[in-house]
């Protein structure tokens, strides 16, 4: 009895140092897997991330050898920046119209392919064509539809009396025509992501919502669609405005700021900066102002997300 | 849902899905149509969707004249497909061992890939343009390349695939004297087909459309992507010849447009799967 339970214990101890060994031939092989990640993740995400908040601090200049570090000087020109405070200002007036907008259109569009039997996939594929196509091409279209004299919008326009706009060359249109562009491409993107929160919601809860009463559509959507609703709504939301932040592509190719930088936007003014201008150290300031605008809408979603899984 | 009676509310819902989708695909119809008018036609601004004059041979002449198209769709396609196979080849068996082996490591990968999801391109832009500079590597397929080589986004979305994949498929394998290599190669890879495929099809949308980096880094025609090669074109054009631009566009537009054509459900499927990021 002694022998066996002696016999026992060598083995356990055998096979824990031999688990101890797979353990550290284990831990081994993993460090190897993922060294590449690890070691491209320093160079190109943590490494120049850290390097622009230095340089944030500093007069570099591309094209001159040396440089100083100036504090809080770059921050404090910013704020007296006309052009950067008129780019902050613009970015904000475009996500203000473009997120709430393509995320309304969006979910209205899902309920009613949802909603209807015939030609889903036809329905779903017009609106998200715009999703898949390039969108420097597609603004040059929009470029001719906009266009005063001979564009198609002025002149239908035209045919029912009204005097139209210089859409993308006049100040005070500009934004709202850059808005529609934006509402057009990213209305099919929330779209797809509505359809596919909708067809998540068990079909119970709307027979249980009539059996309690909720007879008409309208009921049935306050008190099951709605709330079920609630994760993609809030996920769909914070994409959306980053994304109307991450306004580039449209500006650079139709407006470059203009007319009087009245479409001047935070990329494009740190494109212009940074790239054309050359002033590193202070396009570095304005890039950390963006990274921070981002960061805390990443947050914000975080904690509303915590908030929302306590509550359930 | 799909019984066969025409409600008014109905037709009315239909009435108002075909007006959206008309709106919605107008930009498309005025493109071909406009590609195939003639100069004077154009000025006239008349609203005929078809052309007068056909000159859709004209205008796709003078696209192909001023900028080489062939030159911008082969950049686009190596571009986007050494994007692609670097970022796979990389996220996958980092994916691997942060969800499969047991390792010190894995807290700080994990907390690595959240806070390399905060943050984008434009970012790292500028740090990143000076170090290339200075290596005088701007204008070249590295320059383009590099920076997109590690993909969070890919080990995230692979990590929380693979923990779905069951341990005893990878302990049955080892048992089999299989190589965690080959295990990341025969068991992972043909069951993680579906993240792989979503996880391929964001990236190249995201690549073939991106303007803001290939603009910083390539001043050079030979290297540009379709994107830039068509800011060119417009400059070249002065902006004026819409029915050369509109070719241009078509052709450049082309593409991506006919791939999500013929594979749209995995198209929707996968930008579903990764809309986590835009």
């Amino acid at each position: 009895m002694a022998n066996l339970v002696l016999d026992h214990g060598a083995m356990a101890s055998r096979s824990q140092k031999g688990a101890r060994l797979a353990q550290r031939r284990e831990a081994r092989i993993a460090m190897a897997l993922s060294a590449p990640a690890l070691l491209l993740i320093f160079c190109f995400i943590i490494l120049p991330t850290i390097a622009v908040i230095v340089l944030g601090f500093t007069d570099f200049e591309l094209g001159y050898g040396s440089f100083n570090f100036v504090g809080f000087e770059n921050y404090a020109e910013l704020l007296n920046d006309r052009t950067f405070r008129k780019s902050l200002w613009n970015t904000t007036v475009y996500a203000a119209i473009v997120a709430p907008a393509s995320m309304a259109l969006g979910l209205g569009i899902a309920l009613l392919i949802a909603s209807e039997g015939w030609g889903k996939s036809l329905f779903r594929t017009a609106y998200f064509l715009p999703v898949a196509s390039l969108l420097v091409a597609m603004a040059t279209v929009w470029q001719y539809l906009f266009h005063p004299t001979i564009g198609p919008i002025n002149a239908m326009l035209d045919m029912i009396g009204i005097q139209g706009p210089n859409w993308l060359g006049a100040s005070k249109t500009v934004m709202t025509s850059l808005s529609i562009i934006g509402i057009w491409q990213s209305t099919g993107f929330n779209m797809v992501l509505f359809l596919a929160g909708l067809s998540a919601i068990p079909r119970e809860l709307y027979q249980a919502a009539e059996v309690d009463g909720a007879r008409s559509a309208l009921s049935r959507f306050r008190l099951v669609t709605w709330p079920m609703l609630g994760p993609t709504t809030l996920f769909v939301t914070t994409i959306s405005i980053i994304n109307a932040v991450k306004v580039f592509e449209t500006v650079k190719t139709l407006t470059e700021g203009g007319p009087n930088k009245a479409s001047e936007v935070l990329l494009f003014t740190i494109y212009q900066e940074g790239f054309v201008f050359l002033r590193v150290g202070y396009a570095s300031a304005m890039t950390v102002i963006f990274l921070a605008i981002l960061v805390s809408l990443m947050f914000l979603q975080y904690r509303v997300m915590d908030r929302k899984v306590h509550y359930a | 849902m799909t019984q066969a009676q025409f409600s008014l509310g109905r037709i009315l819902r239909l009435a108002a899905l075909s007006f959206g989708a008309i709106l919605f695909l107008a930009p498309y119809i005025f493109m071909i149509s406009t590609a195939g008018k003639a100069q004077s036609e154009i000025f006239s601004s008349s609203l005929s969707l078809i052309p007068q004059t056909w000159s859709y041979a004209e205008n796709f002449a003078k696209a192909f004249g001023r900028v080489s198209m062939a030159g911008l769709l082969f950049n686009g396609v190596v571009v986007c497909a050494l994007i692609l196979i670097v970022q796979v080849v990389v996220a996958i068996p980092c994916a691997y061992a942060m969800a499969k082996l047991s390792f010190a490591g894995a807290r700080l990968m994990m907390a690595l890939v959240m806070l390399g999801l905060l943050v984008p391109i434009h970012a790292t832009a500028l740090p990143l343009y000076v170090a290339f500079d200075r290596m005088s590597a701007l204008n070249s397929y590295f320059a383009l390349v590099a920076p997109f080589s590690i993909s969070v986004f890919a080990i995230f979305l692979f990590l929380q695939f693979f923990r779905g994949i069951p341990d005893d498929l990878i302990h049955a394998a080892r048992l089999d004297g299989m190589s965690e290599i080959g295990i990341v190669a025969r068991v992972i890879v043909p069951n993680a087909w579906p993240a792989i495929t979503a996880f391929s099809i964001f990236s190249v949308v995201a690549h073939w459309n991106d303007l803001f980096w290939p603009l910083i880094v390539v001043t050079n025609q030979s290297y540009a992507t379709p994107p830039l090669g068509l800011l060119y074109f417009r400059a070249a054009e002065a902006g004026d010849d819409y029915g050369a631009l509109m070719a241009a566009t078509l052709i450049i537009t082309l593409p991506l447009v006919l791939a999500f054509l013929l594979a749209q459900k995995r198209f929707v499927e996968g930008i579903t799967m990764t809309g986590l990021k835009g």
